[in-house]
């Protein structure tokens, strides 16, 4: 019926008409005829001199939608279901809405001029919908931008049309998802060609932009509560002069005022005034300083047991550990003991990826720095350290005194510690540190670990590079919430830098993406090869000195990187022989101490995360419950 | 609950008519009601009456309507049970076979018709028509940025809000926001408490989190109460009580029932018991691997030589949609009540009772070790693939 109306139509008449209604709606003043079946069909036909038309339809649009808004909406939803059950998906929403407004919600009309309209359109189509096909990394991309295109349509309906109208003339008719563009198919495409590819040159750029300065290492402190961790720290950077000399006098004051004059060195690092009348570190501390040929950054970990997930959030991004033990006489064994945090930090840092390991056996001052206490704890703590799988060569005993600053940064002073110890002090120990490997050519994964307002109330992210590089102006995804936001500044320590690499750790300022949309845990990573997400996964586990024996539906708390989440063992696949990884007992009933097994574990929402195969920084899991870690996992394969 | 009226015949056909009149009882009856059965209760029916001219009148009766239940809604937030079935009794206004949907509420009468009320059945009601109150414990489990209220009843745990926020990390210059983001978690949690928590029925509230979460947040609360005058928190001050507790996750929730102070205070919950009695099973699998099985297969393999001592179940596996399993269910806990055993029912609204469920809903610790159940299972699983 329709079709032969459109032949017989005279088109130039009919634009004239269209002309002198601007300003009304049309549907008001054309009755439901055929003819503006076909005068659809001809606006949207008329591909590159449209502007104008299509600028004026849209304004129509949004003030009829401003009279009675909700009622169109469920009207133009109910039509376009009809629609979509005729046509299956082969049409585009927006191509399939701006049909049933323009015939006034009448879906038979609609439907024919869509159906007259699609072998055109289709072959415009094809070219841009090839390429989305060819390409594999793209579609997962695609698929997921897709939807979330849609979800915007149905929530806010024509507003976002009418708001983003200067981009949908920008990008290609058939790409008219109202969601700014920014999430359709076709931009990942056009990203897609621009880069990723291309970047095979970010070796060379990286050695020219890092080469001339110090190499970059990143130092987490551990050890038992009270070992003197922040003490140790405190009077090092006091020492390498990085705390005023005016300031120092402060603390110096008001800790005596307290009556705990021996935190003084420790306030450099615990700022905040509930830490410091408690007398704990509660959040990992950060500060900087420099050696000889290296730039360190300190992470000051907590040792206090219930805030170890802030220290495995810290340990996440470090590059070599200090373990600080107490030489006290029973403080050692105390924090050695089962339940002690000098084992459990010693096995997460380890199981979080660090190889090199300094000791400082602090305190040894107490016990007027006798050689064999020395030595006594050295031997304990090498036996256990090569089980926790540390290299002997990689491991590091340096004798000294936090409180009162021996050989940290000069040679010891004392003639008891001078008369059997010539070795090299603390501050030389942690110059002497490798640098670890960097992967900066792999595909970008950023873990956050922060989110806060920024200047301006921008949105910042604060986190790890864990691989690949990230500069100013990129477009990133943010998993598993499938966000898509843009780059807008990089700092690192308070300085900007255009560039960063692996390793680093800068704060991020985002644009395009909501603070309600972002948390802790989060993984941004790139475009066109996204971070996985699921909420199942296989991994292999090695389990350590659990109370209970884990069994099927075990509840746990998985820690990925700074994510924190409850899970569950959803199956117990096989128990492993520890050293040479053979099934000893398929499907085993439980669990129990220092064994090692292939398990699957169900996590109660998705999170992104990756195969340690492939990316070693986001294939770790460490998993804990009741406040003890029980098993460190690498993630095998990952199934939803 | 109260039992109005009770009759069971010989063979454990009969009926019963209770009125609920706590949380618990409409929890209990969810348990009791099967598919099959034939529930009698007052309810509000629209009717159509059509007059011999045809014009017709609608309006709405109440009135008394017998159903053969289909199937079974439980509402714990509204605390309320949504019964479906055909009608069973023709009466002036609903014909026989007519479908109907039963509301069973706090203090309305129902009547429960079985044609056979089981053991687990019976003894469900009797713990249900015990008058002995409980005492009703709400619980604040909170870490930095995440936190749930929970009810604690006898037989129920619900979790009435959780509060998941993002608090900005300290860093230098930058603690305002974090002072500011922390202010207003804990002014949501005081928010989320004075709604739910009825403090004329709560006898105390519980506060647990790791680290000093707790000890912040009880100070700011009381500080916040004096400002604003707040009474309802002033009058009730004694009853927060600061536990520690390892995780801010509500399965922690197991860990903090466990504690020596929460036990005194709530030693009748069953909640507790039920803990301590899923710890044993644990402490057992870890000591003598041999004596503590769970899943259907090896329990009944271990009940045939009636090696059980304490028998863990979950009462989900009593509500399965399929009569057979039930009555396999019920066979093994009576069997093991004739040989000596102990049953513990768990109820799968607690922490514990999920804990329970996760584990195929099944557990044993056994009187004598049977490492051939182990060995078995073995070679089955071989052949199996």
């Amino acid at each position: 019926m329709s079709t032969h109306n459109i032949r017989s139509m005279d088109f130039e008449e009919e634009c004239d008409a269209f002309d002198d209604v601007y300003g009304h709606s049309v549907e008001d003043d054309y009755s439901m005829s055929p003819s503006q079946a076909a005068f659809m069909y001809n606006r949207n036909n008329i591909q590159i001199g449209s502007y104008l038309n299509s600028q004026k339809d849209i304004e129509e649009e949004d003030e009829e939608i401003e009279s009675n808004e909700e009622l169109k909406k469920a009207k133009l939803e109910s039509c376009v279901e009809q629609i979509r059950g005729t046509l299956g998906t082969t049409m585009t929403r927006q191509q399939i809405v701006d049909a049933v407004v323009g015939f006034d919600y009448n879906v038979e009309r609609a439907l024919n001029s869509l159906l007259n309209e699609n072998p055109k359109t289709q072959e415009s189509n094809r070219s841009s919908k090839v390429q989305t096909e060819d390409l594999p990394s793209s579609k997962v991309v695609g698929g997921s931008s897709g939807a979330q295109g849609k979800t915007r349509t149905v929530t806010k309906g024509f507003d976002v049309v009418v708001q983003k109208d200067v981009s949908r003339l920008s990008s290609t008719p058939d790409s008219q998802s109202p969601a700014s563009g920014r999430g359709t198919p076709v931009n990942v495409d056009e990203e897609l060609n621009k880069k990723w590819e291309p970047k095979i040159d970010v070796l060379a750029q990286y050695k020219k932009d890092r080469s001339d300065s110090k190499q970059h290492l990143y130092m987490i402190v551990i050890g038992h509560v009270d070992a003197g961790k922040s003490t140790l720290m405190g009077h090092l950077l006091c020492s390498l002069g990085q705390v005023h000399q005016k300031v120092m006098h402060k603390y110096e004051q008001e800790s005596r005022k307290l009556g705990k004059q021996s935190f003084m060195y420790a306030w450099v690092l615990d700022e905040t005034g509930e830490e410091r009348n408690r007398g704990i570190t509660m959040d990992v501390g950060r500060s900087q300083f420099e050696t000889q040929n290296k730039l360190v950054t300190l992470l000051d970990a907590p040792g206090h047991k219930d805030f170890i997930p802030n220290m495995i959030s810290g340990a996440g991004q470090a590059d070599v550990a200090l373990l600080v033990v107490d030489a006290t006489r029973g403080e050692f064994e105390t924090g050695f003991d089962f339940g002690g945090q000098t084992r459990e930090h010693a096995l997460l840092v380890r199981s979080l990826g660090v190889s090199q390991l300094a000791v400082a056996i602090n305190k040894l001052d107490t016990v007027s720095w006798s050689k064999e206490r020395f030595d006594d704890i050295k031997d304990k703590l090498k036996v256990f350290l090569k089980q926790a799988g540390f290299r002997e060569a990689d491991v590091t005993f340096v004798p000294c005194s936090g409180l009162s600053g021996q050989n940290l940064v000069k040679k010891s002073t004392e003639n008891e510690l001078i008369s059997w110890y010539n070795g090299s002090t603390l501050l030389e120990v942690i110059d002497n540190f490798r640098p670890p490997e960097r992967p900066i050519s792999k595909p970008l994964r950023f873990s956050i670990n922060d989110i806060f307002k920024g200047v301006g109330s921008r949105l910042c992210v604060s986190g790890r590079v864990e691989t690949g590089c990230l500069s100013a102006g990129d477009r990133v995804l943010l998993c598993p919430s499938r966000e898509i936001a843009t780059v807008k500044s990089i700092t690192l320590e308070d300085v900007p830098y255009p560039v960063v690499y692996a390793g680093d750790q800068p704060t991020v300022t985002l644009s395009g993406v909501e603070m309600e949309n972002v948390s802790v845990g989060y993984i941004m990573c790139d475009i066109q090869s996204p971070v996985q997400v699921a909420s199942k996964f296989q991994c292999r586990i090695v389990v350590f000195n659990v109370k209970v024996p884990i069994t099927k539906g075990y509840p746990i708390v998985l820690h990925h990187q700074s994510l924190m989440e409850p899970a569950s063992f959803s199956k117990l696949i096989s128990q492993l022989n520890k050293s040479t990884g053979e099934v000893v007992k398929k499907r085993p009933r439980f669990l129990s101490n220092n064994t090692s097994a292939m398990v699957e574990i169900q996590v109660s929402r998705p999170i992104a995360l990756e195969m340690y195969s492939e990316y070693k920084e986001l294939g770790r899991v460490t998993l804990r419950v009741g406040g003890l870690t029980i098993a460190a996992g690498l993630i095998t394969k990952i199934i939803l | 609950m109260k039992l109005v009226h009770k009759y069971v015949d010989r063979d454990g056909k009969g009926d019963m008519s209770f009125i609920p009149e706590e949380m618990d009882d409409i929890w209990h009856a969810y348990n009791l009601i099967t598919e099959g059965d034939v529930v009698r209760a007052s309810t509000v029916r629209k009717v159509n009456l059509e007059s011999s001219t045809g014009s017709g009148t609608t309006f709405r009766t109440r009135t008394t309507l017998t159903v053969s239940v289909e199937s079974i809604d439980y509402d714990a937030q509204g605390c309320k049970l949504r019964v479906k079935g055909r009608n069973m009794e023709e009466n002036e206004y609903v014909k026989m076979g007519c479908y109907h949907t039963l509301d069973l509420v706090l203090n309305r009468k129902f009547t429960l018709m079985k044609m056979h009320w089981d053991s687990v059945a019976l003894e469900r009601v009797e713990i249900a028509c015990n008058p002995t109150q409980s005492a009703d414990v709400a619980a604040v489990i909170m870490q930095e940025g995440l936190a749930f209220v929970c009810l604690i009843t006898s037989n129920m745990t619900l979790m009435r809000t959780k509060i998941d926020v993002s608090i900005p990390r300290k860093r230098k210059g930058f603690v305002q926001q974090y002072e500011k983001g922390i202010s207003k978690f804990y002014d949501t949690i005081i928010q989320a408490i004075l709604r739910h928590v009825n403090f004329d029925v709560v006898k105390c509230v519980l506060v647990a989190s790791p680290g000093f979460v707790k000890d912040q947040f009880h100070e700011y609360m009381i500080q916040q109460a004096i400002k604003t005058d707040n009474k309802v928190i002033l009058d009730n001050k004694a009853k927060f009580m600061l536990i520690h507790s390892t995780t801010g996750f509500k399965h922690s929730l197991q860990d903090v029932l466990q504690d020596p102070a929460v036990v005194n205070k709530i030693a009748d919950t069953k909640a507790a018991g039920e803990v301590k009695a899923l710890e044993q099973f644990y402490t057992t699998l870890q000591c003598e691997p041999a004596k503590a099985f769970y899943g259907k297969k090896h329990i009944e393999a271990a009940n045939e030589s009636q090696a059980i001592e304490t028998l863990l179940i979950s009462d989900s596996l009593f509500r399965s949609q399929d009569v057979n399993l039930r009555k396999e269910y019920v066979k093994i806990v009576d069997s093991v009540r004739e040989s000596g055993g102990d049953v513990k029912i768990f109820s799968s609204l607690h922490p514990s009772g999920e804990r329970l469920e996760q584990l195929t809903g099944l557990a044993a610790i056994l009187r004598f070790p049977m490492p051939e159940l182990d060995e078995d299972d073995e070679e089955d699983s071989e052949t199996e693939e």
